[in-house]
């Protein structure tokens, strides 16, 4: 065995050894996977900021997942713009709710996971791999989720072994669902998920299932002060990403802009005329 | 109590130089073309599935000949080193000056220390946001490193292959052109009977390094898209 020098591979590196990237951390470098240990004799959970709301719901042909922008730390806001929606990969999204750092150094350790497994076997995982993966990430943070600093993800992507898409949620422990229609999660998701029971139904078009994110995101802002709705004098809207055969992408805010639009006038018309809720209708994407 | 014999240490390093050369002249060649495009990768490789030429991270290709296990080993420690770096830090701060180096120290210590060199010869592309940026690194068996310019071949009758690639690269090749002319100075390299041969599209490996593309910028363009960018021109 060669030494290990400054400048030079280590030896760990080249000995054959795991694919995953979070194992290879633990062993290797364990000062870098800074999230998945709680710092020693903490009790008191600093002030952080929060991420909320995420939707996804199962449509005709993929998965739609929509998140709010809106952080809170406390009763302020802190961020107007945070994105809580991501590509984990080219075929699946990864949404987070909780405290926004562990949960964005999640996504990140996530995407890298993923791709350091494609990179060392030349193949991707399959979408329960990806789901198991992320699973056992969201228990290694069990210790610091006990001490008040909680990140929960949600997981959708297109499976390309039996070409569907499917969304996975996860608590705490590292318990891992699989959801067949639709789910939500964050503070405001009691009230996304009754808008979502309503609005879904199967065989959905991917453009419906967009506006019924969007919709789904309004009413968890109406009611839930750390949901951030749309913001009209900035125009910061909801992200809203697409998973199908074609892998993942981001619905542009011209596209988004549009369903917002649509939702707020018919949901004013409703109010002046004082009767029921006129349905919105999808628009193509 | 018998005395060991006497080598000298310049015998004992043109010893494991010669012994190193030996295995990579025998592997199949690879080459790597430079073009406005992006830099691509063609080398003789019957296996759909051990590769020759793999991503390392986002603009940062490795191309190998030599030893399988050996160029694998490296493989692996370099997509490690570049995970590693690029998680710990920025995905910007990984480059292929950076893993050169590593891989040029590793192959110097394995050279003198261990009781046999790596049988390999590799190549770390970085491709740029322009053509002008484009990086090629050579190492070879003892650690050496040689930026290179244009295009590099490596394996059996690397000689040939390259004196083909100095007479009819240009910098304004295209993808195909790139791939055209790649296989055209494999196709020197002389067959089993001594002379030269065709190379089919399926006994090829192909990888590119395309640049504008957001991100990841490594794929590998299927047999049929091989076959197309062959038969034009």
């Amino acid at each position: 065995m060669i030494p290990d020098v400054p400048g030079r591979l280590p030896a760990a590196f080249l000995a054959p050894d795991t694919s995953s990237f979070v194992e290879f951390l633990g062993r290797h470098a364990p000062e870098a996977l800074r999230q998945l240990a709680p710092p020693p004799g903490s009790v008191a959970t600093p002030p952080t900021a929060h991420a909320t709301t995420i939707v996804a719901l199962a449509c005709s042909d993929g998965v739609v997942m929509a998140g709010d922008r809106r952080a809170t730390a406390g009763n302020v806001i802190a961020s107007r713009d945070i994105v809580k929606v991501h590509a984990a990969d080219s075929h699946s999204a990864i949404g987070i709710a909780g405290a926004a750092g562990i949960g964005l150094e999640l996504i990140r350790l996530f995407q890298v996971e993923l791709e350091h497994f494609e990179k060392l076997e030349g193949t991707t995982l399959s979408l329960e791999g990806k789901a198991t993966r992320l699973a056992g990430m969201v228990r290694g943070n069990l210790g610091m989720a006990l001490q008040g600093l909680a990140a929960v993800p949600l997981f959708a992507g297109w499976d390309l072994a039996t070409g569907r898409g499917r969304i996975f949620s996860f608590d705490a422990t590292g318990g891992r669902y699989a959801e067949s229609e639709h789910h939500s999660i964050g503070s405001g998701s009691y009230f996304a998920r009754g808008s979502l029971k309503k609005r879904w139904r199967p065989g959905i078009t991917t453009g419906e299932a967009a506006s019924v994110a969007v919709e789904a995101l309004f009413d968890a802002a109406d009611d839930d002060s750390a949901t951030g709705g749309p913001d009209v004098v900035r125009r910061i809207w909801p992200v809203v990403a697409v998973v199908d055969a074609d892998g993942y992408r981001e619905l542009d805010d011209t596209g988004v802009e549009a369903l917002v639009e649509e939702l707020v006038a018919s949901r004013r018309a409703g109010a002046r005329s004082g009767g029921a809720v006129p349905e919105v209708g999808g628009t193509p994407l | 109590m018998s005395q060991p014999f006497y080598v000298s240490p310049e015998q004992l390093m043109k010893d494991r130089a010669d012994y190193a050369r030996k295995g990579v002249a025998r592997g199949r060649p690879v080459v790597v073309v430079a073009h406005a495009d992006g830099v691509s990768f063609v080398g003789e490789n019957p296996s759909r599935a051990l590769h020759k030429v793999s991503e390392i991270y986002d603009r940062i290709a490795f191309a190998a000949v030599g030893k399988y296990n050996e160029f694998e080993n490296l493989r692996v420690a370099g997509v490690r080193y570049a995970d590693l770096r690029g998680y710990s830090y920025d995905r910007s701060d990984v480059t292929a000056r950076g893993l050169a180096n590593a891989y040029a120290q590793t192959l110097g210590a394995v050279f003198t220390q261990e009781s046999k060199p790596y049988e390999v010869e590799i190549v770390v592309a970085e491709v740029g946001v322009e053509a002008a940026d484009d990086q090629l690194y050579r190492l070879t068996y003892d650690g050496s490193v040689t930026e290179e310019h244009g295009f590099v071949a490596m394996g059996a009758a690397a000689d040939q292959v390259t004196a083909h690639l100095h007479d009819h690269w240009s910098a304004d090749l295209d993808l195909a052109g790139s791939v055209r002319l790649a296989v055209a100075a494999l196709q020197q390299a002389p067959g089993p009977d001594g002379t030269g041969r065709e190379v089919p599209p399926e006994q090829l490996e192909v990888a590119v390094l395309q640049r504008g593309r957001p991100r990841r910028a490594f794929r590998r363009p299927s047999v049929d898209e091989v076959r197309v960018a062959l038969s034009g021109g």
